[in-house]
């Protein structure tokens, strides 16, 4: 470790420490969460590390406080996170609203494991994409990252701290237990390889401060408690000053923002991987785990002379709309396998509009994909 | 109070959000009193204004945070404790309040009261009771009176309410007291000796919504209710043993003021 707490260099680290890693190098100086299993690794280092580096940690009492906690600490001006899986997310979704209508910047990290209810706490799943999604009630938009390795559970935890102190919002972190869990080589960067954002501050003086004015960028300038800013924060509906406002023109105006500043800066905030798409017959449209469970089959598939191409999800909300469009106008068939009854794939249909094949590869939770039902599926595809 | 107007304007005014009222509180409501008295408090306290965070839940108290001028904070139903702890455990340079009813704090925000408590998470809240969930117009709550008449038990109410002082006198509070809107000097020393506190403080304040409970209950107006409040009020050091039934005395008083260690803890994190 170096003099000012960071690690730094080669470790062989779990999916969860790496993530406690990666917020730690993100800023994260905040972190409340309840245990739950596949995520409780995160707490237990973040409970170890964030006093070495001049940050609180706090078990709360569930997860609807946990989350409520981390816009409390965010407001405090400090980067804040929490951790949980399937259960606990249900819970969180309650305040990850509050998180997106007062724009609050912070982390969650759902580590999923398999549903509905209590599923299977110890064994891995995908089954939360659209809850990550539509699961806070009313209209918005939202981020979400997908890692497949633990050396990306910490590459995309501080992309999605960057990324929530940039646009002001609750930034998602979807792994699951199969990642979490894995144990493998992770470099953490030293402080000149690793960009960190931080939110605009006010540049004007107290008097002229209008919380949720949006400028021309769409993301208002933020000032913390203690400040000196006497600024008001509410979940209703409000205007620029952020005072409350009942009416169909403020609504429109301010959740038609909350979603153009994410839509409308997709191609800032969308990331995905691509191998061999252009040119394939056969496309298969992966994410997480099963993204790296399909690289096996599309490798075997391609020494048979297959013509197929991976293309994994990085940014999985926003969908990369425009991308899978492209790609539906050439290939024969999307294949897209994913731990759960199908979720992601009904993005992919929506997209494809018809235009080629889009097949869903379902495993309903507990492991990952055997390869070979997704080299079974490209086959079916090529013959 | 020799005077509380000047010029047209409220001595408080420069402390409140004037530019929003008329607030949205019917006539009658005890909540601009409770407010009032919470702001004499905070400034006799001489704690500096800019580091004092007012949070709020949801409910008719929830909207108090929105009136005061002070970083503010109206967050979800019932989540006003969990959100304030986060602010305070991030920032303990801060003095954080909370303004929030008795719904919002002890029904659907019970268990996050007990837990802040519990830790003695250095806050002051203000817990104001009105018997009854008055915004959503006059349902059952979590303090109503047995046999109290509401908008849902209309045959009268058959649950033992919370007795709130020694809810969280239990949970471990270092100071607990209670106080009626017709005790408002009493109230706002009281909120003052809250705010001075190291650790967690619950004041509760009784207060008239005469809208809905009073209508229900045989006392339509403000005044009806301030008067039962004078009539039925007692001082004592202890609270109750048993929940306040309908017309019965009202217990109030200071019952807790102790010292215990508090979070967060004064230089730094805790062992």
């Amino acid at each position: 470790m170096s003099g000012n707490g960071y690690l730094t260099g080669e470790f062989f680290a779990s999916g969860d420490d790496a993530c406690a890693e990666g917020a730690i190098r993100a800023g994260c100086r905040f972190f409340a969460g309840y245990p739950i299993t596949p995520a409780t690794e995160i707490a237990e280092r973040m409970s170890e590390r964030l006093p070495e580096v001049g940050g609180t940690y706090i078990q709360m009492e569930d997860e609807m406080a946990s989350m409520a906690a981390v816009l409390g600490a965010s407001w405090g001006g400090v980067k804040a996170m929490t951790a949980t899986s399937g259960p606990g997310f249900s819970l969180m979704m309650e305040n990850i609203g509050l998180g997106l209508m007062t724009e609050t910047p912070c982390v969650v990290v759902n580590i999923q494991r398999a549903g509905p209810s209590t599923g299977l706490p110890t064994l891995t799943g995908q089954g939360d994409m659209m809850q990550a999604r539509w699961g806070s009630h009313g209209c918005y938009s939202i981020i979400a990252l997908s890692p497949s390795s633990p050396q990306e559970l910490y590459d995309l935890t501080i992309r999605a701290f960057n990324l929530s102190e940039e646009y002001r919002l609750p930034v998602l972190v979807m792994s699951e237990a199969a990642t979490g869990h894995m144990y493998e080589k992770v470099t953490f960067l030293p402080p000149d390889r690793v960009e960190i954002s931080s939110r605009r501050k006010p540049t004007v003086p107290p008097e002229e401060y209008l919380p949720f004015n949006p400028d021309s960028c769409m993301v208002p300038e933020m000032a913390c408690a203690g400040e000196g800013y006497a600024f008001h924060v509410t979940g209703l509906t409000h205007d620029e000053r952020g005072y409350p406002a009942s009416s169909v023109a403020v609504q429109d105006k301010l959740v038609r923002r909350l979603v153009d500043k994410i839509e409308k800066n997709r191609d800032d905030i969308i990331e995905f991987e691509e191998d061999g798409v252009d040119g394939a017959d056969v496309v298969v449209c992966s994410y997480g785990i099963s993204a790296r469970v399909s690289r096996i089959a599309v490798n075997r598939a391609r020494q048979e002379g297959i013509k197929v191409g991976l293309l994994r999800l990085i940014t999985v909300w926003p969908f990369p709309e425009d991308r899978i469009r492209q790609i539906a106008r050439r290939a024969e068939a999307f294949i897209v396998p994913e731990i759960n009854n199908g979720q992601i794939v009904l993005e992919v249909e929506r997209c494809a509009a018809g235009r080629t094949r889009v097949i869903p590869l379902s495993h309903l939770g507990g492991g990952v994909h055997n390869p070979e039902s997704i080299l079974h599926a490209i086959e079916r595809v090529a013959r | 109070m020799s005077k509380t107007v000047t010029d047209g304007k409220h001595l408080l005014d420069p402390y409140l959000r004037v530019e929003r009222l008329p607030h949205i509180w019917c006539p009658g409501c005890g909540l601009g009193l409770v407010v009032g008295c919470f702001m004499r408090a905070l400034l006799k306290s001489q704690i500096p204004l800019d580091k004092v965070a007012v949070v709020s839940g949801i409910g008719c108290t929830g909207r108090a945070a929105g009136y005061i001028k002070l970083d503010s904070f109206h967050t979800t139903h019932g989540r006003a404790i969990p959100f304030a702890t986060g602010l305070k455990m991030a920032r303990p340079d801060l003095k954080v309040v909370l303004l929030s009813g008795d719904g919002d704090l002890l029904s659907i925000g019970g268990n996050h009261l007990i837990h802040a408590a519990r830790r003695n998470i250095d806050m002051t809240v203000v817990l104001v009771n009105n018997f009854n969930y008055g915004m959503t117009g006059g349902q059952l709550g979590p303090t109503t009176p047995l046999t109290a008449r509401t908008t849902t038990t209309r045959a009268g109410n058959q649950e033992e309410p919370f007795n709130v002082p020694a809810l969280a006198m239990a949970a471990g509070a270092v100071y607990v007291s209670r106080w009626t809107t017709a005790h408002f000097r009493r109230l706002e020393k009281s909120i003052h000796e809250a705010l001075l506190k190291k650790g967690f403080s619950l004041v509760e304040a009784i207060s008239p919504c005469p809208t809905y409970y009073g209508r229900m209950n045989k006392k339509p107006t403000g005044l009806a209710l301030m008067q039962h409040y004078r009539d039925h009020s007692v001082i004592k050091s202890a609270p109750s043993p048993v929940s306040e039934d309908m017309d019965g005395e009202i217990t109030v008083g200071k019952f807790v003021d102790i010292e215990r260690p508090y979070l967060p803890a004064p230089g730094g994190q805790p062992a």
